[in-house]
Formats: structure tokens, sequence, C-alpha cells
């Protein structure tokens, strides 16, 4: 490749696309947006995050996971444990120390498990190690065993349903089906205040961007070439003497440790976590967003997780009683007529526009890191 | 090229869909000229949503028959009506909605426990104020919400004392998993041994969960003196039915359930649950002037094949005891008609009820009934007078450990 000027601009065009995007979320955003519909976007771009883990071990790592939920819920759960012991400790009506679900249930102590998320540092690790470590050990156990394809997919939904009815059935340890909600303060913050939710929408979108330039960098590196080759041979990786085992547990877990961080930033922001949140069918949502978008492009996946949240707030606000039907056809539309998501729309139409009539068909996407963001 | 240029299109059509739609949410003010806004937020998706729709119906009702009256201090009420979608954190977030971009000066909603959970700190924080229209399991008081349900000692506990006049003292539990049968459970126990009564069993299944035959042939061989059910939603289908095969006969164990009304009683079929209790504070039977009205103006509205319950007539009567309170405090400011809300006192279906400005709950009548063949519900026992509500059970010894 020659340095002429248009292909440095056309180098460049991919960083800056991006940096216009960060500054348009933090600068302008805040300005156009009511608090309301700020903090909407927020959740969405929690979403996001967690599209760009399910986007490394699926669209990368070709690890169909449709439990994601479990490992989005083990953040949130971590935050929301120590947001309601931070709610508690500050509520002078309560006198047993106890979070009230608990109270109401019978218990006197806390549970030995609740009490390291007294800190908000244990917390914010803990949604990010938990996660990864759920993961490791999950994926380092049938990664193994070879377990693959729709067994590993089945495994996963098998999964997150099994952890919802833990949530459910141990009502006292976890608040059951209620979930844990009514969180004013954070840290000694109120997080009601407008002020509040500003930072933590300016977190989200900081820690979006880190996440997708770490990822970005994965992806392109040699481990990323190898994720490649595992999910479209793996045998024939294997007879080239490499380990496919440790490959895809280290995607996997990352993607679990993504999906933790999404979580986490989604309690403080939407108040409220509870199992049907995270259960199979959310969990489905969270891999539907991210085909949408296109699996194989990590800013396809995020913008993906955007818009299938948007569009569903907004057919529910418009069509109170009839927005689940648009939303199934929406997903029916851009599954049947955009196999590889908005981002292979756009990459097709690309193709089209810089050179209309030499190909009928569009290329297939080998490999979509070099993209710029969609 | 077809190809492409098709899925453009539909990725055009998507974005513009989308844009256009985003745009159109123009804000109000909550009493805007001759109008004023009201909230409507209720499950029209989702599992809940047989359920929830009804509660809606009668709601629209109300409102209606208010606008057809001259409105409210002059306004016509205008309800934006959101979807809660069966799910806490949808519940939660519409609710933010409609306090925040639509200005609503009063919203009605909710059904389970885990929605008015979800939905009380941003009522909380935003100031507004909620009417949640269902029986629940207490243990709860919030300045923002008005409950027009019953609370546990207006209906579990005047059931309980039902069932020991009746001379059943061995009580055999079942109920879905969640808070309110976990939590009227430990009530149950609690009473139970301040009582003298025994439980034999305490079984708890998934909400939506159908295989009951377990549970029915334990009840057929164990043979308590009485079965008291919060099951909820379609799994009563399945638990009737198998009861029912197991040849448990009301006669020999009544089953009494605190979430079976009119429409339930429907889904399940009549010839499967007859001869079974249930305790609520309202019937369709009920014989009060305010019920003939109600349930006349329900079925030339909504179709004459459509039966009125406990749930619908609470959320009902939540709109005309709001407006009662607003035109006393003559405003639609929160705090004006929060400070209005006590002895405010209507004609209600269920009788004349009135508003207990501490608890935020209604004085209400508790009722026994045993269903019909006809599928209706006929009143056998009502308690001597309307009972004060009493969310935390403060009036009862036994129930101390409960409440912490």
């Amino acid at each position: 490749m020659t340095t002429t000027a248009p292909a440095l601009l056309t180098r460049l065009r991919g960083p800056l696309t991006f940096l216009a995007l960060i500054a348009a979320a933090l600068l302008l955003l805040p300005l156009l947006l009511e608090p309301f519909r700020l903090n909407l976007f927020a959740q969405y771009l929690c979403y996001a995050i967690v599209a760009l883990g399910i986007s490394l071990a699926w669209g990368r790592g070709g690890m169909l996971t449709l439990g994601h939920g479990v490992f989005f819920g083990l953040g949130a759960y971590a935050m929301g444990m120590h947001l309601t012991l931070a709610s508690t400790a500050a509520d002078p009506l309560n006198t047993t120390g106890l979070p009230q679900f608990m109270v109401w249930s019978g218990l006197t102590e806390l549970p030995w498990f609740w009490k390291p998320f007294t800190h908000p540092a244990t917390a914010i690790a803990a949604a990010v190690l938990v996660p990864g470590a759920a993961a490791a050990l999950l994926g380092w156990s049938v990664f193994r065993q070879r377990v693959r394809g729709a067994y590993f997919a089945i495994l996963n939904q098998a999964l997150a349903a099994a952890f919802v009815i833990f949530l459910i059935g141990q009502q006292h340890l976890t608040g059951g089906t209620n979930g844990l909600t009514n969180f004013p303060v954070f840290a000694g913050h109120s997080l009601y205040s407008p002020t509040a939710q500003t930072t933590l929408y300016t977190i989200t979108v900081l820690t979006l961007a880190a996440i997708y330039l770490l990822f970005r960098h994965v992806n392109n590196s040699r481990y990323g070439k190898l994720l490649i080759a595992i999910r479209d041979a793996e045998d024939r990786v294997r007879y080239l003497g490499y380990n496919p085992t440790w490959a895809k547990t280290l995607a996997y877990a990352l993607s679990a440790m993504a999906a933790g961080i999404g979580g986490a930033l989604f309690v403080p922001i939407m108040g409220i976590i509870s199992p049907s949140l995270i259960g199979v069918i959310p969990s489905i949502m969270m891999v539907l967003a991210v085909a949408i978008g296109g699996r194989y492009s990590l800013a396809g996946a995020a913008t993906g997780a955007v818009l299938i949240n948007a569009a569903e707030t907004t057919f529910a606000e418009t069509f109170a009683s009839g927005w689940i039907y648009l939303q199934g056809a929406l997903f029916v539309l851009v599954i049947a007529l955009a196999p590889h998501g908005l981002a292979g729309l756009t990459r097709q139409a690309a193709t089209a526009l810089t050179r209309p009539r030499t190909r009928t068909t569009p290329p297939a996407p080998q490999d979509t890191t070099t993209g710029s963001p969609a | 090229m077809a190809r492409t240029r098709r899925g453009a299109l539909t990725a055009a059509t998507t974005a513009l869909l989308l844009l256009t739609t985003a745009c159109g949410g123009a804000t109000t003010d909550g009493t805007d000229g001759d109008t004023v806004t009201v909230g409507m937020l209720h499950s029209l998706s989702g599992t809940m949503a047989i359920s929830e729709v009804t509660v809606r119906d009668s709601v629209q009702l109300a409102i209606d028959e208010i606008n057809a009256d001259g409105g409210v201090l002059g306004h016509q009420i205008e309800p934006v009506i959101e979807d809660g979608a069966s799910d806490e954190a949808t519940f939660a977030e519409r609710a933010e909605k409609l306090l925040q971009s639509d200005d609503a000066v009063t919203v009605f909603g909710g059904w389970t426990s885990a929605s008015r959970k979800a939905m009380l700190p941003v009522f909380e924080r935003n100031n507004g104020l909620l009417w949640y229209p269902v029986q629940y399991e207490g243990l709860e008081a919030s300045d923002n919400i008005v409950y027009t349900g019953a609370t546990t000692n207006q209906q579990i506990i005047p059931a309980l004392d039902y069932l020991r006049e009746q001379g059943h003292t061995s009580l055999y539990l079942v109920g879905s998993d969640y808070v309110f049968p976990r939590t009227a459970n430990q009530i149950i126990n609690a009473y139970a041994q301040a009582h003298d009564m025994e439980i034999t069993a305490e079984e708890y299944t998934p909400l939506g969960h159908t295989e009951y035959s377990t549970i029915t042939n334990d009840i057929a061989r164990t043979e308590p003196d009485a079965v008291f059910n919060t099951l909820n939603g379609d799994s009563n289908v399945s638990f009737f039915q198998q009861l029912r095969s197991a040849g448990v006969t009301p006669d020999d164990t009544p089953v009494l359930s605190v979430s079976i009304a009119e429409e339930e009683v429907e889904g399940i079929g009549a010839d499967n649950i007859a001869g079974h209790l249930t305790a609520w504070n309202y019937y369709q039977s009920t014989q009060t002037d305010a019920n003939t009205g109600f349930v006349e103006a329900f079925t030339d509205t909504y179709g004459a094949d459509r039966v009125t319950s406990d749930p619908m007539q609470s959320a009902y009567n939540a709109v005309y005891l709001w407006k009662a309170a607003v035109e006393e405090a003559d405003s639609f400011e929160v705090d004006d008609v929060r400070a209005a809300l006590d002895g405010i006192t209507i004609d209600a279906p269920e009788g004349t009820i009135t508003l207990d400005g501490d608890t935020q709950h209604v004085i209400k009548t508790a009722r026994i009934g045993q269903i019909n063949d006809d599928g209706l519900i006929d009143e056998i026992w009502t308690s001597p007078e309307p009972i004060t509500p009493d969310p935390y059970l403060t009036g009862y010894d036994w129930a101390a450990d409960l409440t912490g």
C-alpha cells in the first residue's frame, strides 16, 4: 500500500469516525435529549457493551452463546447487592441493617456472601471477575470435551434457565422475582440527581469505547486470527498443533466479562435488576440484537443493540397494544433480507457504490475488522 | 444488485420509521387548557396481559364516565396508555416516561408485586402518585402509592378466620413461587401457630407450571381439612383439573383461593372449580346499587359475555377516589391530593369505602365466596364491618416476628 494522500485519508477514516461518534455522544446528546431519554440511551449502551462481548464469542469465535443473560446478571447482581446494602445503611427507618426482603423472609443476619459487597470496590471487581471466572470454568470444562455448535448453545440456554430458577427460589437471599430495586445512593452520592445520571451516562460511553478498542485489538491480533481459524475449521487447527480449548475459553471469558460490566452499569442507570431481565428470553434478545447488527463486526453488533432497544421503546410508545408484532416483523425482515445484519448491509452498499456492476454478489465477510464503524 | 437494493430499502425504511416515531413524542403539560393528563400503565402484552387488560378496560370505563359527566375540576381526563409488557423493568421505564415526558398528574397501574416494587422508587423520586388496584402481600407503605386493593388483614386473615370458624384446622399450602405466595404463607404459618392449626405441607411451583399430579395426589392421600391456594395465572387451570381427576371434591377438601376471580373461573372451567372457595372484597354478584350500575355499564361497553372482578372494581374505584381527592384538594398537585386523601368516601360497587390517610389503603369489607355452576361467585360470608387496613399487621401479636 502506498501512502498517498487519499490512502492516508482512508486509513484515518475509521479512527476519525470513532472519535466523532464519541464526541457526539458525550457533548451533543446530553444537550439534545431530555434526562429521561438520555437515561434510556445509557441503558441501550449497556446492552451495546454486552453485544461487543457476544460479537467476540460468536462472530469471531463461533461460540453461539444463548445464555449471556447469566453473565450480565452476575455483574448486575454484584452491583445491585452493593446498592441494596448502601441504601439499607442510608435508610434511617431500617433498624435491622438488613435489606427489607430478608427481614420479611425471616433472616436475622446478613448471609456471608453478601458481606463483601458492603464495599463498592469489591462489588465492581466482582461484577467483572465473577462472570469471567464462571465463563472460564464452564468454557474450559466443555470446550475440553469438544462440546460445540448447537450443544453448546443449548447448554448455555439451560444455564440461563437454571440461574433464573435459583434466583427465584432463593427469595430470602436474592430478592426472588422482585429482584433488587430502590437504590437512592452510591458511595455517598445520590443516584437520583441529574448530575449522577449524566455521570453514569458518561462512564457508560467511555466504557463502551474502551471495550470496543480492546476487542478490536484482540480481533486484529494473531490470537484473533486463531479464533477465526477455530471458528471456521476447529479440527484443522487442532491438526496444525494448536489447542483450541484455551483460545475459546479466553474469548468466552472476555465476552462474559464484557456482559458483566454491561450489567453492573445497567443497574444504577435502570434502578432495578430482576430475574426477568436475565433469563432465557432476554439472553436470546441479546444475541438477536447482535445478529441484526451484524455479528462479524464489533461496531455492527453494538449498533444493533442500540437500534433494537430504541426500536422497542419507540414501537411500544407509539403502539401500546401491538408493538410486539412490529418488533417481531422487524426481526424477520432484517434476518431474511440481510443475513449478515445491518453491518453486512452497509458493506454491500459500499461495495455496490464504489464498484458498480463489477460484482453481482457481495464478497463473503471473511475478515470484517478492517471496516469502518457502521 | 436487486438483492442489495431491496436490502438497502429495508434499512432506509426502518431508519426512517425509527426517526419519525422517535421525534413524535411531544410533551404536554399535566393540565393543559381543558384537559388533564393521567397515565395508564398495565401489561398489554406478555403473560400478565390477560388479567391486566381487564383492569385497563375498567379504568378506561371510569375515565369515560367521568369525562361524560364534565370531567375533574372542569378538565377532561386524557389518558396516556403505556404497556408494562409483563416485565418489571419496563414498568419502571414507562412510569418514568409518564411522569417526566408526559407530565401525568397521576398514574393508574400495576398488577404484580414485582411491577409495583419496580415502580415504587420511580414514583418516590419524581413525587408521582400511583394507584395500585390489586390485593397484595402488605408490608409496604409509600407516600407515593395508594393501594385500592386489599392488604393481608383484609383478605388472607379473614379467610383464615373463616376456615377456622368452619372447623378446618389442617391446611395444605400450594402457591406459585414468587413474593406474594411466599409472604402470604409466612403469615398463614404464623397464624396457624398462634391458633393451634396444622400446616400439613407448603408447596411452591414456578409461575406457568402445569404438572400438578404429584401435589394433587398428595392432597388426596393426606386429606387435609382445606387447601389454601396462592397459585397465580394459568397454573390454576391445570391444578383444578388434576385435583378433580385425583378425586378430591369441594365437600371433602375445599380449596380456598386468593387469586381466582370471575375472570379466571372462566378459564379454569366452572365444572372444574364449582364448590370451591375464594376470598375477595367484591364479587360480580355483590348486592349494591353501585354494583348494578357498574356491571351494566361494563357489559354495555365491552359486551354481555364479559365479567367483572375484584381487581377491575378496585381499579375502577381508584379513578373515582382520585377524582374525589382532587376535588377535595381543589388541585391536581400530588402533595395537595395526598393531603386530601384521608376520609375520602365513595359509594363503590363493593359498598361504601373510605380512604385511610395514614396507610393510603382503603377501608373495605372482606367477603368469602363460593364458586357456582354458572362460573359466578356467591357470597357465603361477609366480615361484620369494613376492616381498617393494617399492612404491617401491627394489630396482631402473633405477627410480630414477620414485620421485623
